[in-house]
């Protein structure tokens, strides 16, 4: 196989995932299977890499024993990670506590759809808050991703794994029913062989691969019995949030420069409000749109820069009004932050987001 | 003759394992989590395994395991450990891993991942500690507590049609095609130890087997918990306990 050649295939979001587990030498996948991401661990059983990189697959008894493999698997060190959905996230989410506070590195993707409860099978983006407030139990937080194509889904496999063991923590790719399951072009990673043990002993001298003569035991605990001993991880804790906030910003503008009027957006709503921004503008109406990719650390600064400059705001969302809370702290009341968006997985479309930015800003004059 | 001349390595018949190391332990006077510590210290140490196990503490209180044996270790969440075995060993076949767990954490809450991970036959060694309580939150009762039994919140003694029959998992566990030994083991005398000592060292060499899942439940006692001295808690477990959780072998493949 020629590596110079940029392999281009035609993949579902989810299939993405699987392919690029596999090629940026991922170690463990536990996961269960859950409408609509079932085609990562298919896709996986598929492609048995047990046979080629040597990487477990296992379908595991529930989402609570997955995320519990992930957490024992991460504790050696390895590269380990889950997928699911919504409901199967809040499952994972006592899982996701423990691997904060025990600080290990392991990727969790949620294909999020509508809720709550058992909900619908349809996309949907109303686990933001689950997602970047905490979710779990305890003061954590995530590295959020929220890819917006195919190729973000295999490319995003391999950055939340390298951001994982950067800081030590959980990192969640948040995806939603419709990155998962819609098909697009895709150029796959190039193979990276999954790391011996010694590069494990190497990079991550707390792993349990047994304790030899001459160190220390290592456990992975997130208890800390005395209060004291508590509050100093959950300040280490809180240092390395504020770290990844400094460093790992990621958002994506389009037309903002001359924007009187911006819309945000991620994931899916973002693919859909740049059209937006199309039909806006062909109506004289100059909208920019910035897309937020980290939604933990969030682009607090890069919206607030455009706050002085915009006649208003307007977040789209696949929820009931999550992310326009954080939107709304970012200008901190220096502009109008309106929100418009569909729930319970229903996608809104181009044209009704400009019906909802005229509406909501009446005196738009196009 | 001084004492320099009895207390000399020609004479040394016994000593504490070098994997234990000298940590106070916080377990009651009278409870078997001790003895049951020292044992899976004394075999790692004969075994000559120290660098190749990898132990999986429970919550309750062995919640502290990894302050007493001097041994890589994972602290799983609520009954989660054979979730947490079963990635270590697939992730490192070549390792010794194995789970420490009460009965609350194995027979209630872990349930599900206790049954899988047997299922799907993890060549993992299971230490399971049947002592009929919740000891670390107070003495509640657990699925193995027995009929009429007291407890914290069975204060009037268990009552079957309120909470159900005691769970014996073990007998459960047996038969599942992915188990290769199930014993039920004590430490409550000098002959016992030894016997319970055999059972995890046999329980430990079946992991490298590939046979499928060890279990050895040591039924236990919880002085504190039962509000007994140690001698009664001994006599009440052997009157009490081991009708219900008979001694002996289980299934042994």
């Amino acid at each position: 196989m020629n590596q110079h050649k940029k392999e281009i295939t035609l993949l579902k979001g989810n299939e993405a995932v699987a392919h690029a587990a596999i090629r940026c030498g991922c170690d463990g996948y536990f996961g269960y299977p859950i409408t609509p991401q079932s085609e990562i661990l298919e896709t996986l059983t598929e492609l048995e890499p047990w046979k080629t990189t040597g990487m477990v697959v296992l379908q595991a008894e529930s989402e609570v024993a997955s995320i519990n493999m992930v957490y024992g698997a991460a504790g050696c060190g390895k590269r380990a990670m889950t997928t699911s959905s919504s409901p199967g996230i809040s499952l994972m989410l006592e899982g996701i506590s423990y691997l904060a506070g025990a600080q290990l590195p392991c990727v969790i993707v949620n294909v999020m759809r509508g809720g709550p409860g058992l909900g619908t099978i349809q996309p949907s983006q109303a686990d933001y808050f689950q997602a970047v407030k905490g979710g779990g139990h305890g003061d954590y937080k995530m590295i959020t991703l929220a890819p917006a194509s195919v190729q973000e889904m295999a490319d995003f496999t391999v950055l939340a794994f390298d951001l994982a063991f950067k800081y030590l923590t959980p990192t969640m790719i948040l995806a939603d029913g419709i990155i998962g399951q819609m098909m697009e072009k895709v150029v796959l990673p190039p193979y990276q062989p999954r790391r011996t043990e010694d590069e494990i002993k190497k990079e991550c001298p707390w792993a349990t691969l047994g304790k030899p003569a001459d160190r220390k035991p290592n456990v992975i605990n997130s208890l800390r019995l005395e209060a004291a001993d508590m509050e100093k991880l959950n300040l280490l804790l809180q240092s390395r949030y504020r770290e990844i906030e400094k460093e790992e910003v990621r958002f994506e503008e389009f037309d903002c420069e001359d924007a009187d009027y911006i819309i945000v957006a991620f994931g899916i709503c973002a693919r859909i409000c740049q059209k937006t921004v199309q039909l806006a503008r062909a109506e004289g109406i100059k909208v920019g749109l910035i897309r937020p990719i980290t939604l933990f650390p969030f682009p607090t600064k890069q919206i607030n820069r455009y706050a002085d400059r915009v006649k208003g705001m307007l977040t789209v969302e696949m929820n009931a009004g999550q992310m326009v809370e954080d939107v709304r702290l970012a200008v901190n009341g220096k502009t109008i932050v309106e929100y418009y968006g569909r729930m319970g997985g229903i996608v809104p479309a181009p044209d009704e987001v400009l019906i909802a930015l005229k509406t909501k800003f009446s005196n738009i004059e196009s | 003759m001084n004492i320099s001349d009895i207390i000399n390595p020609a004479n040394l018949v016994y000593q504490k394992t070098k994997v234990m190391n000298d940590t106070p332990m916080h377990y009651c006077p009278g409870c078997s989590h001790g003895v049951v510590h020292k044992l899976i210290g004394e075999i790692i140490e004969e075994m000559d395994i120290q660098d190749k196990t990898i132990g999986i503490a429970p919550v309750g209180c062995a919640v502290l395991a990894y302050n007493f044996i001097d041994i890589d270790w994972q602290q799983a969440a609520h009954g989660r450990a054979p979730a947490l075995a079963t990635a270590v060993k697939r992730l490192l076949p070549d390792r010794y891993v194995f789970t420490y767990q009460g009965d609350g954490d194995l027979a209630a809450i872990g349930t599900a991942e206790t049954i899988h991970a047997c299922n799907r036959g993890e060549n993992i060694t299971i230490i399971f500690i049947n002592n009929g309580i919740y000891g670390m939150t107070g003495g509640q009762m657990a699925p193995t507590t027995l009929k009429g039994m007291k407890s914290s919140t069975s204060p009037h003694g268990r009552e079957v049609p309120i909470n159900g029959y005691p769970l014996n998992i073990s007998n459960l566990l047996a038969q599942m095609e992915g188990v290769c030994y199930v014993t039920r083991q004590s430490v409550h005398t000098m002959g016992s130890v030894r016997k319970a000592k055999k059972a995890i060292q046999k329980g430990f060499e079946n992991s490298m087997l590939n046979k499928g899942t060890s279990i050895i439940e040591i039924v236990s006692t919880c002085s504190a918990g039962w509000k007994m001295t140690p001698a009664e808690s001994n006599n009440w477990m052997v009157e009490n306990m081991f009708p219900e959780y008979p001694m002996g072998d289980l299934k042994n493949i």
